[in-house]
């Protein structure tokens, strides 16, 4: 691997997620810089993706780099049985960077041994989606002021969630305290939290989200994912366990704001949307200048 | 007067792996790459021992092992003993140390992984808690515990 990739929060140190937090607020603040013209970019979508795909296109637009790539892998030679391998070093020798999402676990760091090119994962199955953490990080900063020390209240699906999983790792950097809130079914598994008890960081699980709702800064919401289950009754048990509206934020924290990775579907009531806390959309749009953030730093040129 | 015999006959020249967990004895054959070598192997299970309960052995004549692969067996015996027999008698003792990387030899068995499904030579990174051994994926990066894996 001769140039510098990002496929899991992990190969970031503290220091890094600080510099990319800290150029993404300045293009929030002047979007026209465009000092990648005449780069060339590869967006590799093996899976369907409406929003992280905008998003990382129109960085590399706004940046002034020329987009290459496919936004589903069915009309491309991966359906004649070509392997990654050379789907990879095909594309490398064409352009400066890639930036892809595959449904296979490991698919990206793979990538990145085969190509010369930086390698951006876009989402790699249920295992890593580095971009979404930073971009969760940014906006904590943008509506806290800080990132250190703050109180982070996880809900939803524990198990399953990769946004979940890699915010934990990324937040750890900053002394916060967890409240995971979560059916039994769908518990933050026992690997994240042998991470927590090594680094002392404190977490209190619970399966009520009225019990800590006015406890925390952050309200991280998720979305049950209908895919993940074998079980459909399982899913049928849980998909609806918990629904945020209005009428319940009462009381809380006057700094509260509420994220989530979007799509929503049930679990918040969009009487929400209108309340000072929802801070979704606004997450949604911070996905840009993070992504631009990200690929400028990884081209050397912030 | 107790009658003291070896249960297992004696080696003149080769290496003796003792203090194997008895069930993980095949295993071991496994990892060393023994199956279908060309020398003598005896192996003993469900011996007894004094330290462990049922322990295994494995006698191999005429074979003798870079460190680098007998290492390998930490991952299902760590407290496995090496001796490297010559001429009847123990002329080194080895211990085993616990490799921080695997690679090549373990399948993931996280279904989703990409090395099980693109022609990809497996990497581990070894997890130590306690007694407990695990293999985190280099590629999918999830961990995995040993007796799941072997």
């Amino acid at each position: 691997m001769s140039s510098k990739s990002l496929i899991s929060i992990r190969d970031f140190t503290k220091e890094e997620i600080l510099h990319v937090l800290e150029t993404a607020k300045e293009f929030e603040q002047n979007k026209e810089q465009k000092f990648l013209e005449g780069k060339v970019i590869a967006s590799l979508f093996f899976e369907p993706s409406t929003r992280t795909r905008l998003s990382f296109e129109t960085a590399i637009n706004r940046l002034g780099a020329k987009v290459i790539g496919f936004s589903d892998a069915t009309n491309t030679s991966q359906s004649k049985g070509e392997t990654l391998k050379d789907t990879i070093k095909m594309v490398n020798n064409y352009v400066d960077m890639i930036v892809m999402r595959h449904p296979l676990e490991g698919s990206s760091r793979y990538a990145s041994e085969v190509a010369t090119v930086p390698v951006v994962n876009a989402g790699d199955g249920a295992n890593q989606h580095p971009s979404q953490t930073l971009l969760d990080l940014y906006t904590i900063l943008q509506t806290q002021g800080k990132l250190e020390g703050l109180t982070i209240n996880m809900v939803g699906d524990l198990k399953y969630g990769r946004t979940t999983h890699s915010l934990l790792q990324a937040m750890s950097h900053f002394n916060p305290k967890f409240i995971f809130t979560a059916p039994d079914e769908l518990k933050m598994p026992k690997e994240y939290k042998d991470f927590l008890d090594k680094r002392n960081i404190e977490y209190i699980e619970t399966d009520s989200l009225d019990e800590y709702l006015n406890e925390c800064d952050i309200l991280y919401m998720t979305r049950v994912q209908q895919e993940r289950f074998t079980d459909p009754m399982e899913y049928e048990r849980v998909k609806d366990v918990y629904t945020l509206n209005a009428s319940m934020l009462g009381n809380v924290r006057n700094n509260m704001k509420i994220l989530h990775p979007l799509p929503r579907v049930t679990e918040i009531d969009q009487d929400v949307d209108d309340t000072p806390y929802a801070y979704y959309f606004k997450q949604a749009e911070n996905g840009l200048y993070v992504r631009m953030a990200i690929i400028s730093y990884l081209l050397g040129y912030r | 007067m107790t009658r003291k015999e070896l249960v297992v006959s004696a080696l003149e020249n080769g290496t003796v792996l003792d203090h194997i967990p008895a069930e993980n004895v095949y295993k071991a054959l496994d990892l060393l790459n023994l199956k279908g070598i060309e020398s003598q192997i005896t192996i003993g299970i469900n011996l007894t021992s004094k330290v462990h309960g049922r322990k295994g052995i494995i006698k191999i004549a005429d074979k003798f092992f870079e460190n680098e692969e007998l290492n390998k067996l930490a991952l299902i015996a760590p407290k496995a003993t090496v001796n490297v027999i010559k001429d009847f008698k123990v002329v080194e003792k080895k211990t085993l140390v616990m490799p921080e990387q695997v690679t090549g030899i373990a399948r993931c068995k996280n279904p989703k992984c990409v090395t099980n499904h693109q022609p990809i030579k497996t990497r581990f990174t070894t997890i130590e808690n306690g007694n407990d051994i695990s293999l985190r994926c280099h590629y999918c990066e999830k961990i995995t515990a040993i007796k799941h894996i072997f």
